[in-house]
């Protein structure tokens, strides 16, 4: 694939989600303009991408989902749930066409034609005709609508002449156009007195006013024209919808009594048309008409006439200044992101560790040497390094919320199938972790969700009865705690029920029937394999797999997770992660004064090693027998053993083992540097971290230490004589 | 350059605009400047507006400045809302008290 479409694929994923997180919004809020914007911008932005990568399908899809967008943006459709549904499936759909340009389709071609037609029918319920309009505004071939830097305000265009009897019959023509200000925004009014005759023959009785009025409204025609209705026989009155065509206006010039010209100029300050469409539309007709050298002198003086006021149509700024917002808005967007491969972010962070050392090595040879500059500025070197450090591992650190957002379209769409009412909170989404950890934590709490919509909370008359609010509520909240980040999955639907999941278990043979176990172990037995309480297998879960799923995934990536629940009141899922990937917490050991890490979770406990039992491979503790591990030995350390040993016992994939080590160096959070491919085949080293001191420690791969100490145990016993040697 | 200041009391509507008619036309034929101060207009309407609208017409055809120097709160804001300040080409100013 070649990298444009790579660009397109990955833009256009962001801006589906983008999209659809705003329909959901939307759904909440439906008179909120700027999702509506939103919106209408993540539509137009896949459709220019899509035609960029020549992706036509996508394109042509995406183009007739923007029509229907910018339809609801100029409020001339409303927003309904139905429609909210179906924009949901069509981003679905932009989705699928989109893997489909990109060959990976799990779709047949048959499926996504069917598909698009589909949609397109139901989209075309809201295209022109298909909803109430005030203006039938279908397309006539030839004929050129006003392009939309007016159109953009959606303003009518009235035009109204009052009857001379309206003011002596007590109508005051103010009266009306305050009215017509409850129907929509006047945005222009020009008043024109022109019929008025000379003073002599004036009648201040009569009415001789005039007004041209650019309003912007989204009632319909008849609305409008109702606001005259007492007057209506009385008055001239022509309505021009919005985005009315150039001709209709140059018609209602002409039909008004006023000069054309004088007319025209007051269309064009209104901002109803411009000065260009207007010569144009007034030569078209007069051509018509067969006066062309008439329109031709009409032609010149509009633009004259314009150019001596200095006419500036707002609506035309109004339009350019908002553009330029827009572009500039996007620039600044552009600019706060870079994509960066993830291989380079961890070849940096690889230098950044070699720096480290290279630093600390430094450090140590300005202290041997005892020069004081030198270790001044080798010491400023190091606070540096260590800041590039930190920052570079953030580097990789990514907010959750986006991950927590995800869940809107879950929640919702389940509530559907399962007829239940459950609104999802989130907080905590600023919470930051590493990337990787994001990637692989967004099934398992799928799962979790999911599990909650499902069996968790119950559905709205069921709550209801329990005098619960029938709306349920699911909250997922992220939090750092003590290096780790918490991530909770809590909901107040009925809880676990203790009884019916251990007597589960009890028929799948994992307990006895007479084991007595407290709360916690029987909650933690919802995490074996093939369990599930669900009286019902639904699609979205109840089979049984998933919470042994979720929580193998989790240990993978060393974390835990912890379930509490309180019957009628609800289930709390407590994930607790580590930070990233790249730190563990570790123990420091040491042994011939070199430095060797434990990962902490290791550890189970630390013991004095009994002098008896110097030469064996083996300890007692308190009654158990463990096979154990020298450092020294098995690293072939030099130098003799120190009097006293210690003994770090340690337990993995449920095996214990002792490891002999000199001395104990307390805990540490150690970054972890893998080694590199030469030493791929060591065995009971797992990597390599920087000591605060500069120093390099190893990593002990804990489970090959356990392998490798009962191999040489099984070595040793069928050849004994060795012992002795 | 003679200037004539004329103050107005009474309500510019339908119901005296054919008295106010021929007092205000009257007044063009006496200076090059009219002045007219409707500062004590309490109401006005279309109609008196339209009348406004005629007198400021003729007095430009006429060569002749007419100028508005005090609108009440009423002149003000119809005057506003027929979008005709500009036309009057008048600063509003409205008395403080």
């Amino acid at each position: 694939m070649d990298e444009l479409k790579q660009v397109f694929l990955q833009e256009s994923g962001e801006q589906l989600d983008a999209l659809e997180s705003l329909l959901l919004e939307l759904e909440a809020h439906p008179d909120d303009e700027i999702t509506l914007n939103g919106i209408f911008r993540a539509a137009h932005t896949i459709k220019g991408a899509a035609g960029m990568v020549e992706a036509a399908a996508v394109e042509s899809f995406a183009h007739v989902v923007e029509n229907v967008l910018d339809r609801l943006r100029n409020h001339e459709i409303a927003v309904t749930t139905d429609l909210a549904a179906l924009m949901l499936a069509c981003t679905d759909h932009l989705r699928v066409l989109v893997a489909s340009e990109a060959g990976m389709d799990q779709v047949s071609a048959a499926d996504i034609e069917a598909q698009t037609a589909s949609l397109l029918a139901r989209l075309r319920a809201f295209g022109p005709g298909g909803e109430v309009q005030a203006t039938p505004k279908a397309e006539e071939p030839g004929v050129q609508r006003i392009p939309s830097p007016q159109t953009s305000h959606n303003c009518w265009h009235i035009s109204v002449r009052f009857g001379s009897d309206v003011l002596r019959q007590g109508m005051d023509p103010e009266n009306f156009l305050r009215f017509l200000e409850t129907v929509g925004n006047i945005r222009h009014m020009e008043t024109l007195a022109d019929r008025m005759p000379a003073a002599a023959e004036m009648d201040p009785e009569l009415c001789y006013l005039g007004f041209e009025i650019a309003l912007e409204s989204a009632a319909d025609k008849q609305t409008i024209e109702d606001v005259f209705a007492f007057v209506r026989d009385e008055c001239q009155l022509s309505i021009l919808p919005p985005n009315s065509k150039v001709n209709d206006y140059v018609e209602l010039i002409e039909s008004l009594p006023e000069d054309t010209l004088r007319l025209g100029e007051i269309l064009v300050r209104i901002g109803a048309l411009t000065a260009d469409e207007l010569s144009e539309g007034l030569r078209a007709q007069a051509m018509d008409d067969g006066e062309a050298p008439a329109a031709e002198r009409h032609d010149k003086p509009i633009g004259e006439i314009l150019v001596a006021q200095q006419v500036v149509q707002p609506e035309v700024v109004a339009a350019a200044v908002a553009k330029q917002t827009q572009v500039s808005e996007k620039k600044a967007q552009d600019a706060k992101l870079i994509r960066v491969p993830a291989d380079k972010l961890d070849h940096l962070i690889n230098l950044v560790g070699e720096l480290v050392i290279a630093g600390a090595a430094t450090s140590l040879l300005a202290h041997k040497r005892s020069d004081g500059e030198l270790i001044e500025s080798s010491s400023l070197l190091t606070r540096l390094v260590e800041e590039i450090r930190d920052a570079s591992l953030q580097l990789r650190t990514v907010q959750i919320g986006e991950t927590f957002n995800r869940f809107h379209r879950l929640v919702r769409d389940a509530c559907k199938d399962l007829g239940k009412d459950v609104e999802l909170l989130i907080s905590g989404g600023e919470t930051e972790l590493d990337k990787s950890i994001v990637e692989k934590i967004g099934d398992p709490l799928m799962h979790l969700v999911r599990n909650s919509l499902d069996h968790g909370i119950e559905a709205p008359a069921v709550r209801e009865a329990a005098g619960k609010n029938p709306r349920g509520t699911l909250l997922l909240n992220a939090y750092h705690d003590a290096g780790n980040i918490v991530i909770e999955v809590a909901d107040d639907g009925a809880g676990l029920n203790r009884d019916k999941i251990l007597a589960k278990a009890v028929e799948r043979g994992l307990v006895e029937p007479d084991a007595h176990l407290s709360d916690r172990e029987v909650y933690d037995l919802i995490f074996a394999p093939g369990l599930s309480t669900a009286d019902q297998v639904t699609n979205l879960s109840g089979r049984g797999v998933g919470m042994d799923v979720v929580r193998r995934n989790l240990l993978a990536l060393r974390g835990t997770i912890n379930v509490s629940s309180q019957p009628g009141q609800g289930t709390r899922l407590t994930l607790r992660l580590p930070l990233t990937l790249a730190i563990i917490d570790g123990f420091l050991v040491v042994s011939a004064n070199r430095s060797y890490v434990i990962p902490l979770d290791a550890v189970v406990e630390c013991v004095e090693r009994p002098e008896a039992e110097h030469e064996r491979n083996y300890f007692n503790l308190r009654g158990q027998v463990l096979p154990s591990v020298c450092l020294r030995e098995s690293f072939g350390l030099p130098g003799e053993r120190p009097a006293r040993e210690s003994v770090v016992v340690v337990q993995y994939a449920g095996q214990r083992a002792g490891i002999v080590v000199d001395r104990l160096a307390g805990e540490l959070q150690a970054v972890i540097k893998p080694l590199g491919a030469i030493f791929r085949h060591l065995q009971g080293i797992g990597g390599s971290t920087i000591l605060g001191s500069g120093e390099v420690a190893l990593i002990l791969d804990i489970s090959a230490l356990i392998k490798i100490s009962g191999q040489a145990e099984q070595r040793l016993l069928a050849r004994p004589e060795q012992r002795s040697a | 350059m003679s200037v004539i200041r004329q103050a107005f009391a009474e309500d510019f509507t339908i119901y005296r605009v054919a008295e106010l008619k021929p007092g205000l036309l009257g007044l063009l034929g006496g200076a090059e400047r009219i002045e007219l101060d409707l500062s004590g207009v309490e109401r006005m309407d279309s109609a008196g507006c339209q009348l406004l609208m005629l007198v400021k017409r003729e007095a430009s055809a006429a060569g002749k400045t007419l100028a508005i120097v005090a609108h009440s709160p009423a002149v003000q804001s119809l005057i506003e809302f027929y979008n005709l300040a500009a036309w009057f080409g008048d600063p509003l100013v409205v008395p403080a008290e």
